[in-house]
């Protein structure tokens, strides 16, 4: 194919001049996040010039200063909220908010259920590190229980958020999650969630070796990412299993992530509905107008 | 579906051009007027009339009204929607305002032009939720961390809020400031006339919108169009491809947070683009000033019983007079300043224990005598309490 294009081309075609170098460290996941949401634009063909982002505080909100789009990069955990605004003043720009574990379901979890709960028009991409990053590794809502983080230095003894269950039981049209080191499905993921009319999440699980992973003895970087190997299972092999499975087989995956597609429902967002509300209440006025006015 | 401005379908929802009507809803009608596109609203009394006029007009103008999860969220909603573009405004009191404190400095941080109304109540904490106060007079200047500058209005007729309300957008587009209009419980559930003016009778000052070149427009540099300290603003959409952050940035938006220059560049910037026009945004109103040897200098709901006193303390051959300060933030330091150089006192009544006092101590000159005249608990001053203490004088 002539038009092909490479990953050099999306770089320079998605990156915005003069924010380089990221701030992430290495082993981070937050640039295969990037990466996989300029595929998805690119796929989908969409103009950056009708794509808004927004983010609140922490590593993964630095998002939106890399991509060459208009992006507002908010206060802590607020980020869905005016995400909200922007797609009810202008329904033609693609919202995009990219989050993470503390942001979103920490400081943030009221926005983020609300927006869920309402089908609000947006895809939320979320980094789940299990921890604060930015900060320097305070305890998230999404640590797994026995965690190390610096507010928890004798061990998590909260239970953990599950993030795209919590989507998915709020009705929420599209949820999915996948490690980063997934490259396809992610891509696959964010197209159908830039597609989904209404709330859309797609929980990226992003390792973070400098402030989860030293304390956790996965400071390695191919230990953490071989961690989420051993720790995941897609959703309907799960659903085999507690099914079909030997109870030993059962205890094996009890605890384990299930990845993959949580929820893909066609139904209308808050805006579709919104609209036509307003279309009818115009032309009902505008006819009442017209018999007054005879 | 985009809002646009439509003066006529406005006035039709609106109805009868002289109606009787609650403060509260003369600020959703001042709005609507305005061209509010997006309102974000949490209920909170005695707000919430507000967003319930809202909540019913708005659609009917082609515009959204949401009831947010909470305050946080309203004024998120509110600068989100400015970036798209849209006239946006919420309503809220004094526990709501608290909320809001962090969003509404990243607003003044961003430059995002929107409006809040604080129909304030008292406090601390819940209050007296149903009462009105001015509870919020300093809180709306400085109770946001950091340095920045307010742009507040106090109406103090039903009339007012809706007038004030068209002229706090004016304020906020002309200066991309999130600007407040500090009306009260008592303002606020007021019925009073009103007239609803017509579109030749109000003057609309909408937000300069970029058209400088995409490659090199300065998002948050002086105004290319017009030399201002205002930025253009480019608005979400139309290809500017803008970074908006309330970290401290440079011009093109790119966080600079570790060098001091660039964070008092910044600073000055956003705040003398407000305090150079000071005495061009002051609006006060002086009754009986002229010959004064005490003045009451005052604001919002407290206005109503002070103008009284005035009445009743000329009847008496008192030389009384009054300044009203209809915009409190900026401040009129000047005026006061004169003020105190020609009267022997100035009597500050406030429904708090004392905010706009301070202020004018500040810059009254020494020889002057500040009188602080406080009412907590939800109830106004009575004309005769004022009296006296003019009286004592």
């Amino acid at each position: 194919m002539a038009d092909m294009i490479n990953a050099n081309d999306i770089r320079t075609k998605y990156l915005r001049d003069g924010m380089l170098p990221t701030i992430f460290c290495n082993g981070c996941g937050h640039g295969n996040a990037i990466d996989y949401t300029f595929w998805a634009i690119e796929e989908l063909g969409i103009d950056t010039k009708d794509i808004a982002l927004a983010s609140g505080i922490g590593c993964s909100s630095r998002i939106p200063g890399y991509v060459n789009a208009d992006g507002l990069h908010t206060t802590h955990g607020r980020a869905i909220a005016f995400a909200t605004g922007t797609k009810a003043a202008n329904p033609d720009l693609n919202v995009i908010v990219f989050t993470g574990d503390g942001d979103c379901t920490g400081i943030g979890g009221n926005h983020f259920i609300h927006a869920a709960r309402r089908n609000i028009d947006m895809t939320v991409i979320l980094l789940n590190n299990f921890i604060y990053g930015m900060t320097g590794g305070q305890l998230a809502p999404t640590a797994p229980m026995g965690s190390i983080a610096t507010t928890a230095p004798y061990g998590n003894i909260e239970q953990a958020f599950n993030i795209s269950e919590l989507a998915a039981a709020l009705g929420a049209a599209y949820v999915a999650r996948w490690p980063v080191f997934y490259p396809y499905q992610p891509i696959k993921s964010i197209k159908e969630g830039l597609s989904t009319e209404g709330f859309a999440l797609i929980e990226l699980m992003s390792p973070c070796p400098t402030a989860y992973g030293r304390r956790n003895k996965l400071g390695k970087i191919d230990v953490l990412w071989n961690w989420y190997e051993d720790n995941t299972i897609l959703i309907e092999d799960y659903k085999k299993i507690m099914t079909y499975g030997t109870d030993d087989e059962k205890v094996a995956v009890m605890d384990k992530l299930q990845i993959g597609v949580f929820q893909q429902e066609s139904k209308k967002g808050f805006f579709e509905e919104y609209w036509k509300m307003v279309e009818m209440l115009m032309e009902r006025d505008d006819a009442k107008h017209k018999e007054v006015s005879k | 579906m985009k809002y646009e401005r439509d003066p006529e379908r406005i006035r039709r929802v609106l109805g009868n051009k002289i109606q009787f009507i609650q403060g509260d809803m003369a600020v959703a009608y001042g709005g609507l007027l305005a061209g509010v596109s997006f309102f974000g609203g949490y209920p909170i009394t005695p707000a919430s009339e507000v967003a319930e006029g809202m909540a019913r007009l708005l659609p009917r103008c082609g515009g959204c009204f949401i009831q947010m999860e909470d305050e946080i969220a309203s004024i998120a909603a509110v600068i989100g929607a400015a970036w798209g573009g849209a006239k946006a405004m919420t309503a809220t009191s004094g526990p709501g305002f608290s909320l809001m404190m962090e969003n509404y400095g990243y607003a003044v941080m961003t430059e995002t032009p929107c409006v809040i109304a604080n129909v304030q109540r008292t406090g601390p904490s819940t209050g007296q939720p149903t009462l009105g106060a001015q509870g919020d007079m300093m809180q709306v200047r400085w109770g946001s961390h950091g340095d920045m500058e307010a742009i507040a209005l106090a109406p103090s007729t039903v009339q007012e809020s809706l007038d004030m309300t068209i002229q706090s957008f004016n304020l906020s587009e002309k200066y991309r400031h999130p600007v407040c209009l500090m009306t009260d419980g008592e303002v606020g559930h007021l019925r009073e006339k009103v007239v609803i003016p017509d579109e030749d009778e109000m003057e609309i000052f909408d937000r300069v919108t970029a058209t400088a070149d995409r490659e090199t427009f300065l998002p948050f540099a002086e105004s290319p169009t017009n030399g201002s300290k205002v930025p253009d603003f480019p608005t979400f959409g139309t290809g500017y491809r803008t970074y908006v952050t309330g970290l401290t940035h440079n011009e093109k938006g790119f966080p600079r947070t570790d060098k001091q220059p660039d964070h008092e560049r910044l600073v000055m910037r956003i705040i003398t683009k407000i305090t150079d026009d000071r005495e061009e945004m002051m609006d006060v109103e002086e009754i009986a000033l002229e010959d004064a040897d005490i003045a009451f200098v005052t604001y919002g709901a407290s206005a109503r019983p002070a103008e009284s006193a005035v009445a009743l303390a000329r009847e008496k051959g008192l030389k009384v007079g009054m300044l009203r300060l209809k915009l409190v933030w900026p401040f009129p330091r000047d005026l006061i300043t004169e003020l105190s150089k020609k009267v022997n006192t100035i009597i500050v009544p406030e429904m708090n224990l004392g905010q706009i006092y301070h202020v004018i101590k500040e810059f009254a000159v020494d020889d002057c005598d500040i009188i602080c005249a406080p009412k907590i608990g939800g109830e106004m001053h009575l004309p005769l309490e004022l009296l006296e203490i003019v009286e004592g004088c």
